[in-house]
């Protein structure tokens, strides 16, 4: 008997089996019980002890050769039906997405996150204070004193008699902070807060506003600093190549004034509708904290100087992100606010 | 507004390119918002040499008009066009008020190179009857020919229209200051008008005399002319006043107008005959009453400050003139008024009356007691030369007005300190000069006086510097950083919380909103789940804005419809704002409002949909988020606006701090939940993390499921399970809810899953079973139900 053959035998079976019950049948016909390798060692009991060794290793190797040819052989099935597992998971990868939605910022919150941050940065600590104020602290401690002509124009909501208000503007913050300050500490803080005014709401007017004033008080202080502090939030804001300049202005609580312009991002400087032909947008107002202000707070102006500036976040925001109508802000369509919540690189 | 041919008459400023002068004096701080030119190119005089009927007209002409190079055919079909008549030629290519641009025409078959002009074609008069009726403009016979016609008329005008900031409209709207702040920038001399006059020997003494009762008159001038001669006003102050868009009255009221704007002073001018021989200024009567020169009846108060002649008011000081003492055609004697009145009473006076003159504007911003007496003598000597004006002597005053000038000592160091820049005594020297502040100085020590018409400074060395600064120039500081301590910022206490609640509620999917503090009546009066009296202002602009909101629900609702009506869905938001009481307590409040779906996937049939138990999870997830696991329960109860069953307050260390619910159907028939913290309340202490080990030991988890009453909470039975389970008990899920088959129509079936475990052993079955057997007894006997299924 050849037994070669057998190992043909093997071989020819196995190329037609495509399936593991298949497999087990050929296996059973060679390795099974009766099997054909295994009725060989039946034969064995004729033979003489030196032929025994040497027929036994004969069908020892010829059962090691079978079964090496069986494994592979199931390997080759196993991969075969996991590969037609996977071919029948296959999905449409194009269809939509489970989303996972993360709430918006408001987009004033988020134009004052950009500045806290900023600002923060840089030393000032972000304080609050009521929006239900004294009138002292609103007007007359920042030298706006009743009768002066800035407080008709401010047309404010009176809470309580000529006592008590809805703050027309942050700055009794500064004033608050002054205080709590006592004449000794040095101030480094802003106020980003709600404000009212007795405005008809419309494009470009809100009863209701954000400012985001600043206030530095210290020693040696000069509007230079404020013209470095400006450039530095100007650049923040509206990028590196953002110019600012300052023109002379009138606020009570500032001596001197200015007002600060940075250069129309849009048209680059050149003249376009959004700054008018000018070539500049004014964005805030500031100038150098009035002496009678720091006195009024216990701050010396001999020893104490220092520098306070505005902006107005809706005006801010509209600028950055071109928005043209103030009421915007306060609709709350979520198919536009929707579209800030993601990540600015500057 | 300010007519540049007008300056001209104090200041120099020939030389000056108007629109460059412009620009410097806006960089100085003056705004000037607009450039005003009357000036029109190709617009000249010419002479009628010819003047024909046209050959198919009946009322047009055609002319052969010299314009001065040339002879030029024109039609024209003014009724007084006439040989030898000298006109305002637009020659082709003017561009006449309108946009209308001479072309090259026929008129009727004739050409025509040009228009003859009447002035109200080129926006110098009103269109009217009478003035279309007059025909074109003829122009006096000595002008000649050829040059341009504006300049001839002297129209040739250039106006400024400022946009003054506050602290200067005092002294920059009228043409006096406004030549000092241009001499301040172009350095050069200002030369006052001459008020020089001869009066006669009679003295104003004579025949007349004045009392001033009121403190709100610190300064009150009169002076007295007779035998006024009413007529025309002279060319230049009728031009004048109407560049400024007065209308010229006659020679006496025009020259009242015309000092005003010189010196900013308001005058009044008195019919001496009709007003008799006292002035008593005092404080108004209530209800007293005045015919104002507008003809209407006024209603004074006590607020008020009246001229009147001893008995009855002649004038509402500041404010408007009486008729009862006006200046008429019959005029002969006329008292003439300057004085200085407090500015917020005459501002409040003005209101009141809903009444706003050129003088109560002027006082309203305060005026300069040395250009009181200046502009008096200003309108003696005008009255004298140009309405025949005999002048009195002497002068009657009321003089309490405080004359201390406002001086300011200071080092130029200061200045350098308060701006950054560096600056020598001698430059300091230079712009006080120019901005005509005289000035001691002595070994570094600047003592400068501060003119009265610079009622903005104050003496203050910033004030100084701020002059300095603006004439120096901003552009030319140079950037710096203050140089201060470097510490890091930090948000104050509660914008700290605000903050971290806000990115918490963000991350869970909730939108920020921004909405207003006022709100309607309607608004305030629902969802009010506190015992809060609210603010309603005394004076709202509307009703819709008119009170203070102590809940933000309202408002959310608000957004959420019109987000609905927008069709948006899946409308879940947040809000963190103040509110006040009416004791004007401040509370911030979280407010959040969820509605529709909170993650979908439609295809892919992913929904999960909002309701209670997804918001009490938000609100859930907040609260452990800032620590207060364990601390925090909800307990049912109803509260208005809310469905009742579907309700309860959420409670902090037995505290309540807020609401949560449907909103009730009656409001919005749509899902609607909210629920509303007190942001103090979140302020509270909380322990610090610490690592908590997984366990080591195996964990054995056992179910069981009570059948109870369906009012009975599932918070009541976990309550008695986690008493009965002591340490080893270490978690209580619940994990099914079960109503119907097998269970009676007024009970529910709770079904919770046990787990069980130890820290330093393996627990015994048999040790479980028996707090597993004690649960069960305690439950079923403290809450009276029965184990299911036993």
């Amino acid at each position: 008997m050849n037994l070669d053959n057998i190992l043909n035998d093997l071989q020819v079976d196995l190329e037609t089996v495509f399936s593991e019950q298949n497999l087990n049948e050929v296996k059973a016909k060679y390795l099974g019980k009766k099997g054909e390798i295994t009725s060989l060692y039946s034969k064995m009991k004729d033979l003489s002890n030196d032929e025994k060794k040497s027929f036994g290793a004969l069908i020892n190797n010829l059962k090691n050769e079978a079964t090496s040819l069986l494994d592979s052989k199931k390997e080759e099935i196993e991969v075969k039906l996991l590969s037609e597992k996977l071919q029948n998971e296959s999905i449409d990868i194009s269809l939509p997405a489970t989303e996972i939605k993360i709430g918006a910022p408001s987009i004033l919150e988020k134009m004052i996150e950009d500045i806290e941050e900023l600002l923060m940065s840089m030393g000032y600590d972000v304080v609050d204070g009521p929006e239900v104020e004294k009138d002292e602290y609103n007007f007359e401690m920042l030298n706006l004193p009743k009768g002066h002509p800035a407080r008709d124009a401010q047309d404010t909501f009176y809470v309580k008699d000529d006592e008590l208000l809805l703050r027309s503007q942050t700055s009794p913050v500064q004033v608050r902070t002054m205080l709590a300050g006592k004449g000794e500490k040095p101030i480094r803080m802003i106020c980003p807060g709600k404000t009212y005014r007795r405005d008809d709401d419309d494009a470009t007017h809100s009863h209701q506003f954000m400012q985001i004033e600043g206030l530095l008080v210290d020693k040696n202080i000069s509007l230079s600093d404020l013209k470095g502090t400006f450039d530095v939030i100007a650049k923040h804001l509206f990028g590196e190549e953002c110019q600012t300049r300052f023109r002379p202005s009138y606020y009570p609580f500032t001596e001197p004034s200015v007002e600060m312009d940075i250069s129309c991002h849009h048209c680059k400087g050149k003249g376009c509708n959004i700054c008018k032909n000018t070539g500049w947008i004014t964005v805030s107002g500031g100038g150098m904290v009035h002496p009678k202000v720091l006195e009024n707070c216990g701050y010396d102006p001999k020893k104490w100087s220092g520098f306070a500036f505005g902006f107005g976040a809706e005006r801010l925001a509209m600028i950055k992100y071109g928005i043209n109508d103030l009421r915007v802000f306060y609709t709350n369509d979520l198919r536009e606010s929707r579209g800030f919540d993601r990540k600015e690189a500057n | 507004m300010i007519d540049l041919e007008w300056v001209k008459d104090y200041i120099d400023i020939e030389d000056q390119d108007l629109k460059e002068l412009a620009v410097k004096i806006t960089k100085a701080g003056i705004n000037i918002e607009k450039v005003i030119s009357n000036h029109i190119d190709n617009l000249v005089i010419g002479e009628v040499i010819e003047c024909e009927m046209h050959p198919d007209s009946d009322h047009l002409h055609v002319c052969k008009v010299n314009v001065g190079d040339r002879v030029l055919q024109i039609v024209c079909g003014a009724p007084n066009v006439r040989k030898g008549l000298k006109v305002i030629v637009a020659l082709l290519g003017a561009i006449l008020p309108g946009d209308f641009e001479i072309k090259k025409s026929k008129i009727r078959g004739v050409e025509s190179n040009g228009m003859l002009c009447a002035l109200y074609e080129l926006g110098l008069e009103e269109k009217t009857e009478e003035t279309y009726s007059k025909g074109i403009y003829e122009v006096d016979g000595k002008a000649k020919v050829g040059m341009d016609a504006m300049k001839y008329l002297n129209l040739d005008d250039t106006l400024y229209e400022l946009d003054i900031h506050k602290h200067r409209n005092n002294d920059c709207y009228y043409h006096i200051g406004f030549a000092y702040e241009i001499g301040a920038i172009l350095n050069r001399p200002v030369t006052l008008p001459d008020d020089k006059t001869n009066p006669i020997k009679d003295n104003i003494k004579n025949h007349f005399s004045l009392s001033v009762e009121t403190d709100k008159c610190p300064y009150y001038l009169a002076k007295m002319v007779t035998d006024v001669k009413i007529g025309e006003s002279p060319e230049f102050i009728k031009r004048r006043l109407s560049a400024y868009g007065m209308r010229s009255i006659n020679n006496v009221v025009d020259i009242s107008n015309y000092v005003m704007l010189e010196y900013g002073q308001p005058l009044h001018f008195f019919d001496k005959d009709t007003l008799g021989d006292n002035i008593l200024v005092r404080n108004a009567k209530d209800g007293e009453e005045i015919v104002t020169l507008d003809g209407i009846n006024r209603v004074l108060n006590s607020n008020d400050i009246v001229i009147t002649d001893g008995k009855k008011p002649v004038c509402i000081a500041g404010v408007m003139g009486g008729e009862n003492t006006e200046v008429t055609e019959n005029t002969k004697d006329i008292l003439i008024e300057s004085a200085i009145f407090d500015g917020v009473s005459i501002r409040n006076t003005s209101n009141r009356l809903d009444l706003r003159s050129e003088a109560s504007i002027r006082y309203g911003k305060g005026l300069s007691y040395e250009y009181t007496e200046k502009a008096i003598e200003r309108a003696c000597h005008l009255l004298e030369k140009y309405a025949g004006a005999k002048v009195l002597s002497g002068m009657v005053k009321h003089d309490k007005i405080d004359k201390t000038p406002k001086i300011v000592k200071f080092k130029s160091s200061e200045i350098n300190t308060l701006l950054g820049i560096t600056i020598s005594d001698d430059d300091v020297k230079v712009e006080l000069n120019r901005l005509g502040f005289p000035f001691e100085y002595n070994k570094g020590e600047f003592k400068a006086i501060i003119p009265s018409r610079r009622l903005d400074i104050d003496p203050y060395v910033n004030d100084i510097a701020e002059e300095v600064g603006r004439l120096y120039g901003y552009h030319n500081l140079v950037s710096t950083l203050p140089s201060v301590a470097i510490k890091k910022g930090e948000y104050a206490l509660d914008i700290k919380y605000r903050k971290i609640i806000s990115n918490r509620l963000r991350e869970l999917g909730l939108n920020e909103v921004k909405t207003y503090t006022l709100v309607s009546p309607k608004m305030a009066s629902s969802f009010r789940y506190e015992d809060k009296k609210q603010i309603t202002l005394p004076l709202p602009m509307s009703t819709d804005k008119s009170v203070i909101r102590t809940s933000l629900i309202p408002s959310l609702l608000k957004v959420y419809e019109y987000n609905r009506d927008h069709k948006v869905n899946d409308v879940n938001i947040y809000e963190i704002a103040k509110t006040y009481d009416a004791s004007y307590n401040e509370e911030s409040k979280v407010c959040m409002l969820m509605s529709s779906n909170y993650l979908v996937n439609q295809w892919h049939g992913v929904n999960v949909k909002v309701d209670f138990y997804l918001i009490k999870g938000i609100v859930q997830n907040i609260l452990d988020y800032l620590g207060f696991k364990n601390r925090y329960t909800f307990e049912k109860c109803e509260l208005p606006d809310l469905h009742s069953g579907i309700c309860a307050s959420v409670m902090l260390d037995r505290k309540m701090i807020g609401v949560i619910g449907k909103v009730h159907p009656i409001i919005t028939k749509d899902d609607i939940y909210v629920a509303e913290l007190s942001l103090e309340a979140l302020m509270g202490k909380v322990k610090p993390i610490k690592f908590k080990e997984a366990p080591k030991y195996p964990e054995i988890v056992k179910d069981m499921a009570f059948i109870v009453n369906y009012d009975v909470t599932s918070d009541e039975i976990i309550s008695v399970i986690r008493k009965a389970g002591g340490r080893l008990l270490t978690d209580i899920k619940l994990f099914d809810v079960y109503t119907g088959e097998h269970v009676a129509l007024d009970e529910k079936s709770l079904a919770y899953s046990l787990t069980f475990s130890s820290p330093d052993r393996t627990l015994s079955e048999e040790e479980v079973m028996e707090v597993f057997n004690n649960i069960i007894d305690k439950v079923e006997k403290e809450k009276g139900v029965k184990l299911r299924n036993k």
